[in-house]
């Protein structure tokens, strides 16, 4: 008998309370998932927490408001806010098993993750040649340290779809696949979140 | 056989429940507050439309109010009992996330306060 069975029987019940047996697979992967990114936001608070005791301690050197290009800053709040709708949409058609419709989704969700991920890099490369790189101060460290990690995330983000992809077009959308595909879309709405509490520290707070 | 899979009553961040179109409102309705939000936060940080001294404030309740809409609409994290888990495993991440980002800022602001200053340059 299949879990979905029992479940079945039980009157679907089942709703996190121990009654009506074992949670469906899916529900305990996500659950798993979900449990890291918390996890994931901890560390982020560290990274979080050391920017905003440092961001005052500039050393004499640039401080955000001479730095920071809010035009910029937008278009990848943009960017990244329409790729987690793309990330959404995507994940209802590989729900509704529509192969075509999730790959196009994919497509778009990937190119708007490049197009941020090409203005941060950018943004970086140009304060390093102005002579604001990471070691200038304690400010710029702890902004490259917090703003880089989300990079980083974004850029593994990437990778991890490309592999979903490949995964998609070989397989198919079975239902192991299809968990896969919902911890990578919680993976980067999560990054959505993240980016929120960024934009507002780092950037607003830091230009205002 | 792929249809045992899925079950009405599994519900988890980033699970789609209902019929379609109701999923695909509530995604393109979280993007439009989202986007609200953003260019409310933008215009807040910009302009002098609240006091000056209440800016962060303004901010910070924008941040809060926009992370809760991507946490709903995009994570479909809901109130219902089904939920009542990962409702349970954010709260705990929430606590520590304040834990470490408001003690730190306490701690080492009475750090500064209390240093002696080291050098003309390097005021606190």
């Amino acid at each position: 008998m299949t879990i979905a069975t029992i479940d079945a029987v039980s009157g679907g019940l089942a709703r996190g309370r121990g009654g009506g047996g074992p949670a469906p697979t899916r529900t305990v992967v996500a659950y798993g998932f979900w449990i890291f990114i918390l996890s994931d936001i901890v560390m982020f608070s560290g990274l979080f927490a050391a920017y905003a005791v440092l961001s005052g301690n500039t050393a004499g050197g640039p401080t955000g408001s001479e730095l920071f290009n809010l035009r910029n800053v937008f278009i990848e709040t943009m960017c990244l806010l329409f790729s987690s709708y793309t990330c959404g949409l995507g994940a209802l058609s590989a729900e509704r098993r529509q192969r075509g419709r999730f790959l196009v989704f994919a497509l778009f969700t990937f190119v708007l993750g490049a197009a941020f991920l090409f203005i941060e890099i950018s943004e970086f490369a140009d304060m390093v040649s102005k002579g604001a790189g990471p070691s200038r101060s304690g400010f710029l460290s702890g902004f490259f340290t917090l703003v880089g990690m989300h990079g980083a995330h974004v850029t593994s983000g990437l990778v991890w779809l490309i592999y979903m992809v490949a995964q998609v077009i070989a397989k198919g959308l079975r239902p192991h696949v299809l968990r896969r595909l919902l911890c990578w879309s919680l993976f980067w709405h999560a990054l959505d979140i993240i980016w929120v509490g960024v934009l507002t520290l780092v950037y607003l707070m830091g230009v205002g | 056989m792929y249809g045992t899979d899925r079950l009405l009553d599994d519900r988890t961040p980033g699970v789609e429940h209902e019929e379609s179109t109701a999923n695909f409102l509530s995604y393109t309705a979280g993007l439009g507050l989202a986007i609200l939000l953003t260019i409310a936060s933008f215009v807040v940080s910009q302009t002098n439309l609240l006091w000056a001294p209440g800016i962060p404030v303004g901010l910070v309740v924008l941040a809060f109010a926009q992370i809760g809409v991507h946490l709903v609409f995009f994570l479909h994290l809901g109130s219902g009992p089904d939920n009542t888990n990962n409702i349970l495993a954010l709260a705990f991440g929430l606590l520590i996330v304040f834990l470490v980002i408001a003690g730190s800022i306490w701690i080492i602001d009475n750090l500064y306060a209390n240093m002696m200053p080291m050098s003309v340059n390097m005021p606190r």
